[in-house]
């Protein structure tokens, strides 16, 4: 059975979810476990049919527990692997996506976020999840979230999610949610060689030699990977360890491993962070907005401006690490900050931690995208 | 002489063990060491090379096994060994992969991982320390507690109908079903060894002493006298019903039944089957890497 290729080069008219199964096998992703849900089981199906194809493996697991332990353990065989959830299963996947943190294994994880809690909208849009994304499982670690507004960076932030987990040897989120998820948008996949791709830091030593230290960091925290069946009889585990991977159940070695942790990713904050900005030039009141609802935001500023405020949008592409530098810079020359979010107050939460300007939350539960009206009167407000 | 240097003669075995990380962390008298031992031997025997045998656990006194072995291992979280074994399995077809874990591990927290890997006949073994506890926490009952038995969460006798292990791996699937105990050391290394040359989902019970656990509210007096009575209660009948095969300490005279039980062939799961030409995936041998070797 013959298919089409891994990277399917070309103009596209893409679903969201769909435009992310292609992110990742233009990634290089070979291996995908996943339990339906909605709104992200296009990404699975999608995968079914493609995953083969290119001579990867797909396997619908028992579960989002067995999902996430699985894409860990194909991760540490050598593959990129990937699984896509939504909100119930996301939060399944917690306690493993905390061994990832804790045994340097990348990994992606998609996250279609619907409305929540509990089974709360099976098909209708939430932005709940978010700081879920940068606190659900226990323990100190450092995550990196990628939003994506459009099927085309559905497409882009999945391939950068590899890129990233496998640099910083981390699991990295795609934070969608459903709008975008559901739309369908012209997507633009580049040729093979023009995919970025960077590899994983790999051991300079050989197997066989005496005093290798499979968690011992290089200058930038990132210790080199090992895959199973290398020969260098490495042992994993998700007890604190110290370099040579064993248990050290002490508070110095806890202390100096989770901080390497946490380390590596805030050290380079400042190169993982991506926004966009839109008319921020003379801005007096700006809106941070992310995922669908930055579309709307897209259309407030409009509105805003047509009555002459002087409004304008950042867009955190990363939620985590969140842009709060550029928060504060522009702190210093705007009147105020408007947050919309498809939840009560979450983003907005950390934008007030990088100003003490007056920072307005448009909130609305989920079920239903942002519209810009409310957000137009946002700005109207604090606009004065 | 002094203690050092007693500890550092040599033992045929050492290789295998990371002697870095000694003493371990067991009690006396307790059943986990000796059939890891069982397991080392076993892996010399099978011909695979130990750099492509891989052991994966969960958590418990039975998940610290990979920690002492000086292979691949992975101890992971509670219940997921199956899965995240599952997917080295699959994407490194050539590693013999084994996973080492206590009855809770697998058969609580983990029980439905375990059912839908036999289901599948992951190209996995499954090495289950039954010592009918948890060990770990402090002996609490789990879900092969025989009926009647004290633990510190069943203080007037467990209640709860324990699980009868073989019967239920081998209605899910499993090819291959043994069980033995840590006393039986050489039919137990025998039965690691056929599970290894086995392609498909093996399942290997053994019932292992925890004297802390298990033994010490149940009025058994240390490590011997368990040992003692699951030596006196056994008896091997590889043939028995698996039906039969439940424990109930509670009755006198009531045999501990132990054997390799089942040994069948079933198509190996293969999420690329349909993608190879048919002869190949007929045979079910295009991804193994390895190839049937006796039974
Ligand atoms: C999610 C989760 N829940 C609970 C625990 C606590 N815990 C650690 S080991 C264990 C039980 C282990 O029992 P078993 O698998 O029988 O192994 P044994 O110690 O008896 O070898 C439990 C409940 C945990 N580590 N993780
Ligand atoms: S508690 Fe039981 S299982 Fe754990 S080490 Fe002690 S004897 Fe062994
Ligand atoms: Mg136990």
């Amino acid at each position: 059975m013959k298919g089409e290729p891994a990277v399917l080069t070309g103009q596209h008219f893409l679903l969201g979810d769909h435009a992310c199964a292609e992110g990742a096998l233009a990634a290089g992703c070979r291996f995908f476990g996943g339990y339906p849900i909605t709104p992200s089981t296009e990404v699975a199906e999608w995968l079914a049919r493609r995953l083969p194809e290119v001579g990867g493996i797909f396997v619908q697991m028992e579960d989002e527990l067995a999902s996430m332990a699985a894409i860990v353990g194909a991760s540490v065989a050598g593959a990129r692997a990937m699984t896509a959830t939504s909100g119930p299963g996301f939060s399944l996947m917690m306690e493993n996506l905390g061994l990832a943190a804790m045994m340097e294994v990348p990994c992606v994880v998609v996250n279609v976020q619907r409305g929540g809690p509990s089974t709360g909208l099976p098909t209708l849009v939430g932005q709940a999840d978010v700081m879920q994304a940068r606190w659900g499982s226990h323990g100190d670690y450092e995550i990196v979230a990628y939003s994506p507004a459009s099927p085309q960076e559905c497409f882009d932030l999945t391939v950068k999610a590899f890129n990233t987990a496998d640099h910083f040897r981390i699991p990295v989120l795609v934070m969608a949610d459903e709008v975008v998820a559901h739309m369908m948008e012209r997507v633009t996949i580049p040729p093979a060689e023009a995919i970025p791709r960077v590899e994983r830091k790999r051991p300079r030593q050989g197997p066989g030699g005496n005093g290798f230290l499979p968690f011992k960091a290089d200058d930038d925290l990132i210790p080199p990977m090992v895959h199973a069946g290398e020969g260098y009889r490495i042992h994993f585990t998700g007890l604190t360890h110290d370099e040579r991977g064993y248990p050290a159940i002490t508070a110095p070695a806890h202390d100096r491993l989770v901080r390497r942790l946490v380390d590596k990713v805030r050290q380079k904050a400042w190169e993982i962070v991506e926004y966009e900005e839109y008319r921020l030039e003379d801005v007096s009141v700006v809106i941070i907005a992310y995922g669908s609802t930055a579309r709307s935001a897209r259309r407030a500023v409009g509105l805003a401006r047509e009555q002459g405020i002087a409004a304008g949008l950042l867009r955190p592409i990363t939620l985590w690490p969140f842009p709060g530098e550029r928060v504060k810079k522009l702190a210093e020359r705007v009147r105020a900050f408007v947050v919309p979010e498809l939840n009560l107050g979450q983003i907005s939460r950390e934008v007030e931690r990088f100003t003490s300007l007056p920072v307005l939350g448009v909130n609305h539960a989920g079920g239903a995208m942002m519209p810009p009206e409310p957000i137009l009167e946002a700005i109207r407000e604090v606009a004065g | 002489m002094t203690m050092s240097t007693l500890i550092a003669e040599r033992h045929p075995s050492d290789p295998l063990f990371r002697a870095d990380r000694l003493p371990h962390i067991w009690c006396p008298g307790c059943g986990i060491g000796p059939a890891m031992h069982a397991y080392a031997q076993a892996m010399v025997e099978s011909g695979i090379p130990l750099a492509r045998h891989v052991c994966v656990s969960g958590i418990g006194c039975t998940g610290r096994v990979p920690g002492y072995l000086n292979m691949d291992s992975y101890h992971t979280t509670h219940g997921r060994a199956i899965p995240f074994a599952m997917a080295i399995a699959l994407v490194k077809p050539e590693l013999e992969v084994t996973v080492y874990s206590g009855d809770g591990d697998l058969f609580a927290i983990g029980g439905n991982h375990f059912i839908h890997a036999a289901r599948r006949n992951v190209d996995i073994n499954v090495i289950c320390i039954n010592n009918f506890n948890y060990g770990m926490t402090g002996g609490q009952v789990g879900p092969t507690t025989p009926m009647g038995a004290r633990a510190t969460t069943a203080p007037f006798g467990n209640y709860e109908q324990p699980f009868n292990l073989p019967h239920l791996a081998a209605a899910t699937g499993a090819v291959f079903v043994a069980r033995w105990t840590s006393l039986h050391l050489r039919q137990l290394k025998q039965a690691m060894l056929r599970a290894m040359k086995k392609r498909g989902f093996t399942f290997i019970e053994v019932l292992a002493p925890c004297p802390v656990g298990f033994g010490r509210p149940n009025d058994i007096g240390d490590a011997m006298e368990e040992m003692t009575l699951y030596r006196e209660g056994c008896v091997v009948d590889p043939a028995a019903p698996l039906d039969s095969l439940d424990i109930d300490l509670r009755v006198k005279d009531r045999p501990i039944v132990l054997g390799n039980f089942v040994d069948v062939e079933r198509p190996v799961f293969d999420p690329l089957a349909m993608m190879r030409p048919t002869s190949e995936a007929e045979n079910n041998t295009a991804v193994a890497g390895k190839t049937q070797e006796g039974q």
